[in-house]
């Protein structure tokens, strides 16, 4: 099918901003994939800029090895579902559907049979008839999705297109949009602000925070080895608790981390892996690790009070109090608390039984630590 | 203990719309328009009565006592269509408003639509400038144009085959565009962007959306725009009668007023003339005002 390339895509406004600096990202033949961030981060953007419908003013887009800078959106080939909709309100379903294809001269009995197809696809066969006024939001979705589909584009683009159901269905066609991106093959890319939609339905998950690329990676690398505290703490829920900790390093192989009045020790592999930490002897990090790694098994341990308990069925969610402050990703860099003391999130077993006020001793899974720089928020590694 | 707080009275937040529409529904307020509008239409009343009296009795008593001595005749209306004007039958001056009406309604609206499209939707160098400049246009007064304009049609360059009736429409169209695009343009400019970037992507060219997708969507807007400049045209004397040349490309509103000057005493003739002048406005208003309304508040409030 298709491959998309950006080398340096820039977009800077006439007034001088700068929405997309200059942005380096690669998608493969027949991937999905979604790009992510914060609302203003500039992914609608860079969607719209690859559908032609913004200038491009630096840098270069290729579709199949063919710069598109110049193009308009109708010479690109390609496919866009939007937030929207945006069906044609005075054409019925199949209309809207076989548009696209009546405008490059497909053979009518050809586009007959293509929208039934579609229509069977996507169940829309008994609401053909119908304008875009009389459907339901779900059965609205869907024709914008057959409007896609219906001619082969090389890329689908979508923007934000499941923000406009409800909750349930949003799960819903979540699923299906995924089955029905495998089963065609075609090279898409997702635009969503909705950190988990960005999980469950990409091959790689593309972060970007104020039109630069954080990291992009498959969901399971975004959430284990997360390059920056960006990415750490923007991927899953609840948040990475980060706090602040310093570095002392043994004369053997350990590294101890001390957060507020507590250390917590990495030995064998665990100091392995942030190995990286032995240069930073003597300061301050951040000190980063997710809800599931406390409080089950662990090398080490943390006591904290428990402030707030929620039963969510499958896990117990306790909020507590560590005497260290936090450490927060903000959208120009890396925020320290001034508040000494901060609130961490453990995801524990629901069958414990844990009452708000208790003193607990929540064990810490040193293999799943992650370590920032305080000051550009890199992830310390092994090196 | 009795505790008084002084409380603001809660601000009344209903728009002044709903108020006057919540006045006007009570009794009282009904029968006041109700009395309004009758006030309103008494001379139109007496003037269709009269066209329809014999000669005689116009000149002698006054239209209500058609009511206690009623006598109607159709001879002043075949009095009026058989009348010669300058040589010319009145039936003449009707298809001649006909002529001129229909054109120089349709021709200013048709551009005035490309033109709002392209404002809207099309990305060029100057656009708001020029926009700007065309919507100012609609300060300069008709009659000053009149002179400048003449010149034009004068000129050498200007063809002498266009002189008449096709003269009429371009003035028309000419003095009719700036509204035109004024209101075609908040319209057309309010449409979802969304559904004109959708049919871009799709591979359709500014001008198949055009057709295929904006002009569905606005029929509304263009008829209500259609009917006004249609009855302003229709009505209209003084551009037909600067710049149509002789009288057989007049309209009927110039045969009108050549009547009151030449058959001044034959009243009976007067109101069957006008009232064969207002037939047609009345009946495109009544048939197709429910786009008038909905025309008129095109763009100011949400669908």
């Amino acid at each position: 099918m298709s491959t998309l390339r950006m080398n340096k895509l820039q977009k800077r406004y006439d007034n001088g901003f700068e929405a997309v600096p200059g942005l380096d990202l690669e998608i493969h033949d027949g991937e999905f994939l979604v790009l992510v961030g914060p609302s203003g981060c500039g992914k609608s953007t860079v969607l719209r800029m690859v559908a032609g419908l913004e200038d491009i003013t630096g840098g270069e887009l290729m579709i199949d090895d063919v710069v598109v800078n110049g193009m308009g959106p109708q010479q690109r080939d390609i496919a866009m579902v939007f937030q929207s909709y945006a069906l044609y309100p005075n054409m019925t379903v199949a209309d809207n559907i076989a548009f696209a294809m009546k405008l490059r001269k497909t053979d009518k009995e050809e586009i007959k049979t293509k929208v039934a197809e579609v229509a069977e696809l996507l169940e829309l066969t008994p609401v053909l008839d119908r304008k875009p006024g009389q459907l339901s939001g779900g059965q609205r979705q869907r024709v914008a999705m057959g409007r896609a589909i219906v001619r082969n584009p090389k890329l689908f683009l979508m923007d934000e297109p499941l923000s406009n159901l409800d909750a349930k269905l949003r799960v819903q066609t979540r699923a299906e949009i995924s089955k029905l991106q495998r089963r065609l093959g075609v090279t898409t890319m997702y635009v969503t602000h909705d950190q988990i939609e960005a999980m469950t339905m990409g091959d790689r998950v593309a972060v970007l925070r104020r039109g630069v690329l954080m990291q992009c990676a498959t969901p399971a690398d975004l959430y284990e080895s997360p390059e920056n505290l960006f990415v750490a703490q923007f991927i899953g829920s609840p948040s990475m608790n980060v706090v602040r900790g310093s570095v002392s390093c043994s004369a053997e192989d350990d590294i101890d981390l001390t957060v507020g009045s507590q250390t917590i020790s990495l030995s064998g592999e665990a100091a392995g892996r942030l190995k990286g930490l032995r240069s930073y002897d003597g300061r301050d990090i951040a000190v980063g690790i997710r809800s599931e790694a406390l409080g089950g098994d662990g090398t080490s341990s943390i006591d904290v009070t428990v402030d707030l308990v929620e039963m969510l069925g499958s896990e117990l969610l306790v909020h507590s109090t560590i005497e260290a402050p936090a450490v927060r990703a903000i959208d120009t860099g890396v925020e320290l608390s001034d508040q000494r003391k901060s609130s961490i999130v453990a995801s524990l077993d629901p069958r414990n039984q844990v009452k708000v006020g208790d003193r607990l001793r929540l064990a810490v899974d040193t293999l799943r630590m992650h370590a920032f720089d305080l000051e550009t928020g890199e992830a310390i590694g092994r090196r | 203990m009795t505790a008084t707080i002084n409380e603001a009275p809660p601000a009344d937040l209903t728009p002044i719309a709903t108020k006057v529409a919540r006045k006007v529904s009570s009794p009282v307020g009904r029968a006041f328009v109700w009395l309004l509008a009758a006030l309103w239409t008494v001379p139109t009343t007496g003037l269709l009565i009269s066209s329809f009296r014999p000669e005689q009795d116009i000149k002698t008593t006054g239209w209500w006592t058609f009511f206690t001595n009623p006598s109607v005749t159709l001879e002043n209306y075949s009095g009026v269509l058989e009348n010669k004007v300058n040589g010319l039958p009145f039936s003449d001056f009707f298809w001649n408003t006909v002529r001129i009406a229909i054109p120089a309604a349709i021709i200013p609206i048709t551009i005035a639509a490309f033109a709002a499209y392209a404002f809207s939707w099309m990305k060029f160098k100057g656009r708001d400038l020029i926009f700007v400049l065309v919507v100012g246009l609609m300060v300069v007064p008709l009659q000053m144009c009149l002179i400048p304009l003449l010149q034009f049609f004068g000129g050498d360059f200007f063809p002498d085959q266009l002189a008449g009736v096709t003269t009429i429409w371009i003035a028309h169209a000419i003095f009719g565009m700036p509204l035109a695009i004024f209101l075609l343009k908040n319209f057309i400019g309010s449409l979802p962007s969304e559904v004109i970037e959708a049919a871009r992507v799709d591979g359709a060219s500014h001008l198949t959306i055009f057709m295929k997708i904006v002009l569905p969507l606005s029929v509304p807007a263009l008829a209500s725009l259609a009917i006004f400049q249609f009855l302003w045209v229709w009505n209209d004397l003084p551009v037909a009668k600067v710049f149509g040349g002789g009288a057989e490309s007049q309209p009927m509103t110039f045969a009108l007023v050549d009547m009151v000057g030449n058959k001044g005493n034959e009243w009976q003739l007067l109101t069957a003339g006008a009232f064969v002048t207002m037939i047609v406005p009345l009946i495109v208003f009544l048939s197709l005002q429910r786009y008038f309304v909905r025309g008129l508040l095109a763009g100011s409030v949400k669908g």
